[in-house]
């Protein structure tokens, strides 16, 4: 079992998609790096925290079926990677719909789940995961 | 640089080895490559080890010194070092023996890679595989190491028309290669059927798309070229060596359809050695999934990128084909002991070179080539091996 800070440090990343934009070359990233892994030495001191808008489109997905802690999870559950408008990738789960209404290309925004956790009685682990963008009277995606 | 031959060869069978301990298979595939080159203890310089995770397969740091002790070792006080790279241990182990040789600082070296992963549960197994992956920006948010790889099957597929059935096509070939091995841990033929009825394991790859959980190990016996007649009857010579990185996260790489570290790996190995794609006759690549070795054969250079389903489909990777692509069965039947299988990849080229390979032997193989990833392509190690004509 891990110890808290383990997951705690990432916080701000994992509850609100804090990631930085380089103000040497203008690409946004995620998570948050010292230095900007094109630019290297020259975006020492460019580097803005940026909270990214968590809207997307889904890149490249498969639905799971083995292989996962079953604690943690139900089966099967969707993982997509998902590049971000801002044009950040990042790869989450997908949930609140059916695997056949997803393709690549389809629209997602992050919502904020439960991850995982450490036993009945250990620390809950939150963080971010994907809902579908639904058009029309039920949406939009959610809640 | 001096100019490195393999002398000695060595490897025990793969598979569920229940009764047999992390030592016991490192020590019998070091005394099979010792025996093999014909040499003794008082001969070795240095010893190294690939090994990917004994601290969670076996709750055991520290196995270069491991190995060493048990196989007696110990009181010449040789260095001995663990190599780690996750999947790409073994080879990252063969690159530093071949360091050591070719740069003078030793002559003889021995080069091991174990690991021992039937002491855990299938799934703690595939959780220890998936550290492998970046552990808190992938693996936390849910993704396996077999989804991962579905990300790029999927995405393959929808850029180049990459079929399911050709998916199927590369564990069908090493499955027929495998039963030609009697080291292999499945030496059964399977049909396309029967991979593409296994159960899911993530979308769109299934049980038969996925290399086994495996114990085993192997060895080699590196020496200086100029030495190696003495040794023995036909050295086999590395000719070239190539090693590069990339992102860990596979959401942060340039294409998730290339490995551009097996493109840079390869460039790098075949540039030293002075050959070209088409003088390869046999190669082993890291199918850890049937859509890596899909991957391996295009970013190599063998076929175009998108064309390498089309060409499995087509036999061009078969031991009769254009390059005979996993005659050892590859990691999908002759399985995956993960810090042994780039050194098992060696001894599988090194065999065929001597034109040791029995019933699946490829004809007049005289260059080979290993290529070993670690992770989902953050390294990647190749190597190119020739018989002197």
């Amino acid at each position: 079992m891990a110890t808290a800070p383990r997951f705690w440090r990432e916080n701000p990343s994992r509850y609100n998609m804090v990631g930085f934009k380089c103000n040497s070359c203008g690409r946004y990233n995620f998570p948050p790096r010292t230095i900007c892994p094109v630019c290297r030495r020259k975006s020492v001191g460019r580097i803005e925290p940026v909270k990214l808008k968590g809207t997307g489109k889904i890149f490249s997905l498969t639905e799971t079926h083995e292989g996962m802690d079953t604690q943690n999870v139900q089966k099967p559950y969707v993982v997509a990677m998902v590049e971000l408008d801002e044009g950040a990738m990042v790869t989450g789960q997908v949930i609140d719909c059916d695997a056949s209404e997803l393709r690549i290309g389809t629209k997602v925004r992050i919502a904020l789940r439960k991850l995982s956790e450490e036993g009945t009685a250990g620390v809950i682990h939150y963080g971010y995961k994907f809902t579908l963008v639904r058009d029309g009277p039920d949406g939009p995606g959610d809640e | 640089m001096r100019r490195v031959g393999i002398i000695g060869i060595g490897i025990t069978e793969f598979g569920e080895l229940w009764d047999s301990s992390f030592r016991k298979i490192g020590i019998s595939a070091g005394l099979a490559a010792v025996e093999d080159a014909n040499i003794s203890a008082e001969h070795i310089d240095a010893l190294y080890v690939g090994n990917m995770s004994a601290g969670r397969f076996i709750r055991q740091e520290h196995v270069g010194a491991l190995i060493a002790d048990y196989s007696g070792l110990a009181k010449g006080h040789i260095p001995a070092t663990r190599v780690e790279a996750a999947g790409a241990s073994g080879g990252l182990a063969l690159r530093q023996g071949f360091l050591a040789v070719a740069s003078g600082m030793n002559d003889i070296v021995v080069v091991g890679g174990a690991e021992k992963m039937t002491d855990v549960s299938d799934v703690e197994s595939s959780l220890i595989q998936s550290s492998a992956a970046d552990q808190e920006w992938e693996t936390e948010l849910g993704v396996t190491f077999a989804g991962l790889h579905s990300l790029i099957a999927t995405r393959h597929m929808h850029e180049y028309g990459t079929t399911r059935e050709q998916l199927a096509d590369v564990a069908v070939k090493n499955h027929r290669h495998g039963s030609l091995n009697p080291k292999a841990q499945f030496r059964r033929e399977i049909s396309r059927d029967v991979v593409l009825k296994s159960p899911m394991v993530s979308s769109p790859l299934r049980m038969f798309d996925c290399a086994p959980s495996s114990d085993g190990a192997a060895a080699v016996v590196l020496c200086p070229f100029e030495m190696a007649g003495k040794h023995a009857e036909m050295p086999i010579e590395i000719v070239g060596s190539g090693q590069a990185s990339d992102s860990l996260a596979l959401h942060h790489r340039r294409d998730i359809c290339t490995m551009d570290a097996t493109r840079l790996a390869a460039k790098r190995a075949f540039k030293m050695a002075g050959l070209r794609q088409k003088d390869v006759s046999v190669a082993e690549v890291h199918d850890n999934f049937t859509i890596s070795e899909i991957l391996a054969i295009e970013d190599l250079g063998f076929f175009s990128k998108g064309e390498g389903g089309k060409a499995t489909e087509d036999g061009r990777t078969a031991l009769e084909g254009d390059v005979a692509v996993n005659s050892s069965g590859g990691l999908k039947a002759r399985g995956d002991p993960i810090g042994a299988t780039g050194v098992a990849q060696a001894v599988e080229i090194v065999t065929q070179l001597r034109g040791k390979a029995d019933e699946r032997q490829v004809k007049d193989a005289s260059v080979g080539l290993t290529q070993n990833v670690g992770g989902t392509g953050a390294t990647v190690v190749v190597h190119l091996f020739r018989r002197e004509m």
